[in-house]
């Protein structure tokens, strides 16, 4: 057999692209149910990092059910969407769409007495999508919890959104401004609070080299925020009359 | 000149009467091909392939050890796999067909982590990826896999993947330690070293100190291995 010629060449090519395409489709098929309900589950520990609960995988689901209260599917004037499963909006495909298109998720957690708002976030940091969740405490002001993802940043600098240092200190920072105007948590650098002491300032301290990623998390929770502000304004003013 | 034909001639029938010989599995030359890697011909400290990952996943022992596992497993299966179609493969395009099932195996370990290992595949993220890059792979069926039988060429997977691991290992073990005071993620230094005054190596989590761990197992061994030194 001629191994060189050039239709041997092409048949061989051929037929190793329809096995190996063949054996990883069957592969990919049979552990896509364990990755989904791992893919979930991670959500879930996300979502309750936020309120300060943190589980192992396993107790997770369990947990979510007992804290998590409730799950609203907000359009952009606040009001609720009952047809849509909060949990199962896929922001990475709503943020493409028209604001008044999309559907904003709201998590409304109760833990030890204490009310939570767990809104989802997704942005672009700098080399790729970077997402997470905040928790806002019962006055929709100020900021209980906060927990970042990212798909590719670099690791050690823009990867450094997931640490707990970095996402420590957007805990009790406030996201209205003394105008009343939403302007959610900046990530600067130079704020002169490196310990992030000051809570009323709307800014935590950003991460040295990785100045673009630590904007596109500030510009991701301004722009996620805006979004829930009827709702917030509906929420505080019902507050205010009770 | 005529006696060395005839004893040419007187030896030749000898040795069609002898029966070939069957090269037993764990022959001498075959244990070689599990064996050289550890030591004298070791991916890492002294073909220096692989560096990259063996900087990336050393900070602690866990994803350290699971690397090697991927790494063992990748290496082996693609050395067998290239190996026993090394007849049918087309030369022209045989190191694409060697990525094709470097590659796939990848994407099937990749798959079976993210299914059974989540919190490890979060961790190794892009580096099992990467694993498809690494130039032990290539490496080894470039130069061994295309021109040996699935056999040895599965030993020589295994070997080969072993030296690239226990180096692995080894820097990982001390970075964990010196770096957090930790081994598979237990504290192993006591509380009373700290209340002393002792400090974790914030150091020793950085990349460069990889390098300098791998550097400092190449120095021993090399002053160890009387194969390894040059004369000169």
């Amino acid at each position: 057999m001629n191994t060189s010629s050039n239709s041997y060449t092409f048949l061989f090519s051929i037929a190793m692209v329809v096995v190996v395409g063949a054996l990883l489709s069957f592969v990919a098929v049979s552990t896509k149910t364990r990755i989904n309900k791992n893919v979930r589950l991670e959500k879930m520990q996300n979502i309750l990092s936020t309120v300060g609960i943190n589980v192992d995988r396993d107790a997770a689901e369990a947990e979510y059910n007992k804290v998590i209260k409730e799950e609203l599917s907000l359009k952009n004037d606040g009001s609720v969407n009952e047809s849509v499963d909060a949990f199962e909006i896929d922001l990475a495909k709503e943020v493409k769409k028209d604001e008044s298109d999309q559907i904003y998720p709201l998590y409304i957690a109760e833990n030890n007495g204490q009310k939570y708002y767990i809104i989802p976030l997704r942005g672009a940091g700098l080399w790729d999508a970077i997402w997470g969740y905040i928790s806002l405490a019962e006055d929709l002001n100020t900021v209980k919890g906060a927990v970042f993802d990212h798909k590719g940043e670099t690791p050690g600098l823009g990867g450094e959104i997931t640490t707990t240092w970095f996402q420590e200190q957007f805990k009790d920072e406030k996201i209205f401004n003394a105008n009343s105007q939403l302007v959610g948590v900046a990530s600067v650098k130079g704020n002169n609070d490196p310990s992030g002491s000051k809570k009323d300032d709307n800014q935590v301290d950003a991460i040295s080299g990785a100045t673009i990623t630590s904007d596109g998390v500030t510009n991701m929770i301004q722009e996620r925020l805006s979004h829930y502000k009827a709702y917030i304004d509906k929420q505080k003013s019902s507050l205010a009359q009770k | 000149m005529a006696a060395k034909e005839k004893n040419k001639t007187q030896k030749k029938p000898l040795v069609l009467f002898v029966k070939e010989e069957k090269e037993p599995l764990f022959s001498k030359k075959n244990r070689a091909l599990m064996t050289d890697p550890l030591n004298d011909n070791n991916p890492i400290t002294v073909q220096v392939l692989g560096i990259c990952s063996a900087l990336a996943i050393t900070v602690q022992l866990k994803p350290a050890i699971v690397m090697s596992v991927a790494v063992l497993f990748v290496l082996a299966m693609s050395n067998v796999i290239v190996s026993v179609m090394r007849n049918l493969i087309p030369n022209r395009i045989r190191i694409i067909v060697q990525l094709v099932v470097v590659a796939a195996l990848v994407v099937i370990v990749d798959l079976v982590l993210k299914a059974f290992l989540y919190d490890v595949s979060k961790q190794l993220s892009v580096f099992v990826g990467l694993i498809i890059t690494n130039c032990i792979v290539m490496g080894r069926l470039e130069a061994f896999a295309l021109g040996n039988g699935p056999w040895k060429s599965f030993l020589d997977g295994i070997g080969n993947a072993a030296g690239y691991a226990w180096i692995l290992i080894a820097v990982a073990f001390f970075r964990e330690l010196l770096g957090s005071g930790k081994l598979f993620g237990l504290q192993v230094i006591p509380d009373s070293f700290y209340s002393l005054g002792y400090v974790n190596n914030g150091l020793m989590l950085l990349s460069p100190m990889a390098l300098i761990t791998v550097g400092v197992i190449i120095w021993i061994q090399r002053s160890k291995n009387r194969k390894l030194i040059e004369k000169n």
